[in-house]
């Protein structure tokens, strides 16, 4: 990340110094910062909700029914999580959150599982190979219907919105298997 | 479709109930649950708030600069080779760094190119596929703290560029005559 934020930053002064912009530099900086508080304002709200749902979901145990009923599936992909830890539901929460196109749900639940992921390595300031398979999934977004896209796509006058269900459907597929072979095949190579 | 979006549209308020229920059912103080459990997201965004403040000015600055048209015109070549519109460029860039600004970029380019063009179908499938990659390693990569992210990010931009040339060659197949 730090190589990402220093291009981004040098990159763009250089250019709004090339192009006479530095006074929309400056401008976009703030703009940045108060989007940055808006968004986690927004964050805060929808993050304590499903932090409360996930703790009645904990407390009454349900969490161990969850997580043996799911393991079975997380487990095939990522090895290293014991039987029965919370990280199992909550990365499966996500999944499905993603699944089904609920935004405001996946993002506290993915939150919540690296948490428990973090949790399996305390202390640690490196990442695990289980997060960044964690996030690897996550960043293909592998979705069933994207309906803000299709409601755009009819709101001007499309013959056919849902035309594009399939090829997204596939390009999803497809970008997650190829992502997750260059994470297995970069572990290969780093290990 | 119609079953898709009315189990979206359930999945929650029954996920909600189901869990208040086996709480009750188990003689859990599902109110006391709820607040000790909320009580926590104060310390997970404050955590966040940092992470995100950085991508975001940074983001935004990239945007402002002008940094945005210089890499679009230097793709722009590149794509004519393979009769690829020109628009997808501008989502292709900036999905990956910011959502509210892609939707924006992706309404115009079915608002100039019409619905049913390539461009449109194109973007439409890159909206769909493709992931504000950024945010999501910032507020996951926040939330834990972790410093050291090996091969990650590298990893991550790779898959996305993949993703794009995914989602272009499917259209193409999909809607031979564009």
């Amino acid at each position: 990340m730090n190589t990402v934020w220093v291009l981004l930053i040098v990159i763009s002064i250089f250019f709004s110094f090339l192009n006479g912009r530095l006074d929309e530099f400056t401008k976009s900086i703030f703009e940045g910062a108060k989007s940055a508080v808006e968004v986690s304002l927004f964050l805060l709200g929808i993050v304590s909700l499903w932090l409360g749902i996930t703790k009645i979901i904990e407390n009454s145990g349900l969490i161990h029914r969850l997580s043996s009923f799911f393991q079975y599936f997380v487990r095939k992909l990522f090895k290293n999580i014991p039987p029965e830890h919370p990280a199992i539901t909550s990365i499966t929460f996500n999944f499905l959150a993603n699944l089904f196109g609920l935004g405001n749900a996946a993002t506290p639940l993915g939150i919540k599982a690296m948490q428990d992921l973090k949790a399996l390595n305390p202390g640690r300031e490196t990442i695990t190979f289980e997060m960044m398979l964690f996030i690897i999934v996550n960043t293909a977004s592998i979705q069933l219907i994207p309906f803000t896209v299709i409601g755009i796509l009819a709101d001007h006058g499309s013959k056919d919105p849902s035309a594009i269900v399939l090829p997204t459907l596939l390009a999803t597929f497809l970008s997650a298997l190829f992502a997750l072979g260059i994470l297995f095949a970069v572990r290969r190579v780093f290990k | 479709m119609k079953t898709v979006s009315l189990i979206s549209q359930l999945i929650i308020p029954l996920f909600i109930l189901f869990t208040i229920l086996y709480g009750c059912a188990k003689r859990v103080r599902v109110y006391d649950c709820f607040i000790s459990g909320a009580k926590g997201g104060v310390g997970v965004v404050i955590r966040i708030f940092p992470y995100l403040l950085a991508i975001f000015v940074a983001v935004k600055a990239f945007q402002a600069s002008g940094a945005f048209e210089f890499a679009q015109e230097l793709l722009q070549g590149i794509l004519e080779v393979f009769h690829v519109p020109i628009d997808v460029v501008s989502i292709a860039l900036i999905k990956p760094l910011s959502g509210s600004a892609s939707l924006g970029v992706f309404t115009n380019i079915v608002k100039t190119n019409g619905p049913d063009s390539l461009a449109s179908l194109i973007s439409a499938v890159i909206m769909g596929s493709a992931e504000t990659t950024f945010y999501v390693l910032a507020i996951y990569l926040g939330a834990v703290g972790v410093k050291r992210t090996r091969y990650l990010v590298p990893v991550c931009v790779f898959a996305d560029l993949v993703g794009i040339i995914i989602s272009i060659s499917i259209v193409k197949l999909f809607f031979p005559l564009g």
